[in-house]
């Protein structure tokens, strides 16, 4: 074989390959999304959504677990959402540059990708050992902690987006920082910050680990924050691994619900980026 | 009226103070966090350290009943799970990466971009579910059978696949693992491979060379560090993955030659075990477990960004 030849061969394997790895990752993720389609509707019915979950061998829905999820999820982001922004802001604007931001960029990127059960344990840790017992608002913590680094990161990277020159005019009018950041760049940055909220409520929504110690589960209705709340991931775990059919497809079910709800926000926060660089784009 | 009004000069400082600090306070809680975790993971695992000494880490047997525990077997297990994972997602991801910057027509660039990422973002347990009901059914009727007839009668590889096919096991759980990180390799990659100037490769093209030379000879050696630190962020996912495990394992705290028998890993002995741990030494146990694979993957994830943070540095100089 020519060596011209044998280049032109050895190209056409590698990209081959490379072609034959897309396929495989596309068919992955359409292999995963046809089973908890199909599994997922067959267990799909209105009970789901007006039933407590059941014991083993009777009827009953997942409104405990989604009721549940929906609060400590919401939780989560009103107590880490805030601080994220806020610590974000400092980076952007106050600790550009400093050492101490340097630091804190560091270690939030490390939190970013930290293992969600270690973030469990340390909740178990400080807040349900102190207490006594599981609860709601311990689970909601290790959510919590869980959305800061990744509103930090986007609140950041958006306020470094907006352009200097907004801030100057508004610093040439005589306004103070802070005024300067809630009036001007805080609406410039609307959407993006908004896109990290997403993304967090995406990342927490289907986190199980931190909430198996924490918020642990509950078969009944409670809405007490003090004692432990059913959520729909752990319930998930344990009907999935449960030896009754009925138990599975609730958690098939469980399984599609958790899924097109996060997909959902993951899709709504990249269009929303999109209609940002858009905007940018026009010179807006 | 007066351009400048000295009590609203003065009120104005306040807030700015009040705005400051509240800014300063929330950064300086990130560190406060992580700190935390740090000493309330020492303190909890300290009972455990302080009974077992080093021979924690360097012992098997993990018995509840004897109040025995060694963390061999699952740090075994996590990073056994975790080379398999890499084995697979590295050259898949790499492929995958590619595709997307050298060979994707522009109509697909997107989409396709975009549907990897979503698959970065199903939760792991979705991972677990399908691992356990669709996956592992079909390697222990198929592809189980197969490894032992065919590779376990070769010698020293074949240790690694014997004994019954149990669907669940080591190589089921790397092979969801690989699945799960894939999305976050190829598209750390990708990014990357987007940093090289164009001029470099349209050098390479002007010389020439192939795409596959180009990639190899000009984009890889440029983006090095990048595909390392993306590599290492890959790991440090896996390494630290509990719910996709947890469901296809096995949980058993032992060693065994082969890939083909259930194991157990830090993150699902810990997430099986927790809540049903009794006594303080085998919860403290659980902890110690934690606290090693904090250390794990905090030094995994943080020479990852090293790398990666280097890289930005150099792209931001444009050398």
């Amino acid at each position: 074989m020519s060596r011209r030849a044998f280049r032109k061969a050895n190209n056409a394997v590698f990209l081959v390959l490379s072609l034959i790895a897309t396929m495989t990752g596309l068919a992955c993720l359409a292999a995963i999304l046809w089973t908890l389609i199909s599994h997922g509707l067959a267990g799909m019915s209105l009970h789901l959504f007006t039933q407590m979950t059941p014991p083993p061998g009777s009827q009953g829905g997942l409104l405990n677990a989604l009721y549940g999820s929906a609060v400590m999820t919401l939780l989560g982001i009103l107590i880490g959402s805030p601080i994220g922004v806020l610590a974000g802001t400092y980076l952007a604007e106050y600790g550009r540059g400093s050492r101490l931001s340097t630091v804190i960029r560091f270690i939030n990127d490390v939190l970013l990708s930290a293992p969600s059960i270690i973030i469990g344990l340390f909740i178990y840790e400080i807040v349900v050992v102190r207490m006594g017992h599981f609860s709601a608002i311990a689970g909601a913590l290790a959510l919590a902690i869980l959305a800061i680094p990744v509103t930090l990161r986007t609140t950041e990277d958006m306020l470094n987006l907006v352009p200097v020159g907004m801030k100057d005019s508004s610093a040439a009018l005589g306004a103070y920082p802070w005024r300067t950041t809630l009036s001007v760049l805080y609406p410039a940055a609307r959407s993006g910050i908004v896109t990290g909220l997403l993304l967090a409520i995406a990342r927490i929504s289907g986190e199980t680990a931190p909430l198996l110690f924490t918020a642990l589960n509950n078969q009944f209705w409670s809405t007490q924050l003090n004692a432990p709340m059913a959520n729909l991931p752990v319930v998930i775990f344990q009907f999935a691994l449960s030896p009754y059919k009925d138990w599975q497809n609730l958690a098939w079910a469980g399984a599609l619900i958790i899924t097109v709800t996060i997909l959902l926000l993951s899709i709504s926060a990249r269009v929303l980026l999109a209609l940002l660089q858009a905007d940018r784009g026009t010179g807006r | 009226m007066a351009i400048i009004d000295p009590r609203h000069a003065a009120k104005q400082l306040i807030y700015e103070r009040i705005f400051r600090s509240a800014t300063l306070s929330a950064a300086i809680l990130v560190l406060l966090i992580l700190g935390g975790v740090a000493v309330s993971l020492v303190r909890g695992a300290w009972p455990a350290v302080a009974h077992f000494g080093f021979s924690f880490v360097t012992r098997e047997i993990w018995n509840p009943v004897t109040d025995e525990y060694g963390a061999l077997a699952p740090i075994y297990g996590t990073v056994v799970t975790s080379l398999i994972a890499m084995l697979l997602a590295v050259p898949a991801g790499f492929g995958i990466a590619l595709f997307l910057t050298e060979l994707c027509p522009p109509l697909l660039k997107r989409p396709i971009g975009v549907a990897v990422e979503l698959l970065a973002a199903v939760p792991s347990i979705i991972f677990g579910i399908w691992g356990l009901f669709v996956l592992a059914p079909v390697l222990q009727r198929h592809v189980q059978p197969w490894l032992i007839a065919h590779v376990g009668g070769i010698p020293v590889v074949g240790h690694l696949f014997k004994g019954p096919p149990f669907g669940i096991g080591i190589l089921t759980a790397g092979i969801v693992l690989a699945i799960m990180v894939l999305p976050f390799i190829a598209a750390t990659m990708r990014d990357v491979f987007d940093t090289v100037p164009p001029m470099l490769k349209e050098s390479g093209y002007g010389l020439g060379a192939t795409t596959w030379e180009v990639m190899w000879n000009v984009v890889v050696p440029h983006s090095r560090v990048g595909i390392v630190g993306g590599v290492m962020l890959g790991l440090g996912r896996a390494l630290g993955e509990t719910m996709a495990v947890t469901f296809v394992i096995g949980n058993a705290h032992r060693i065994s030659s082969s890939l083909l028998a259930p194991g157990t890993t830090i993150s699902s002995a810990i997430a099986n075990e927790f809540t049903e741990a009794v006594g303080d030494l085998y919860t403290s146990s659980l902890i110690a477990l934690g606290l090693l694979l904090f250390l794990i993957t905090f030094t995994v994830i943080a020479a990852a960004q090293a790398m990666l943070r280097r890289l930005e540095r150099r792209a931001g100089t444009g050398v």
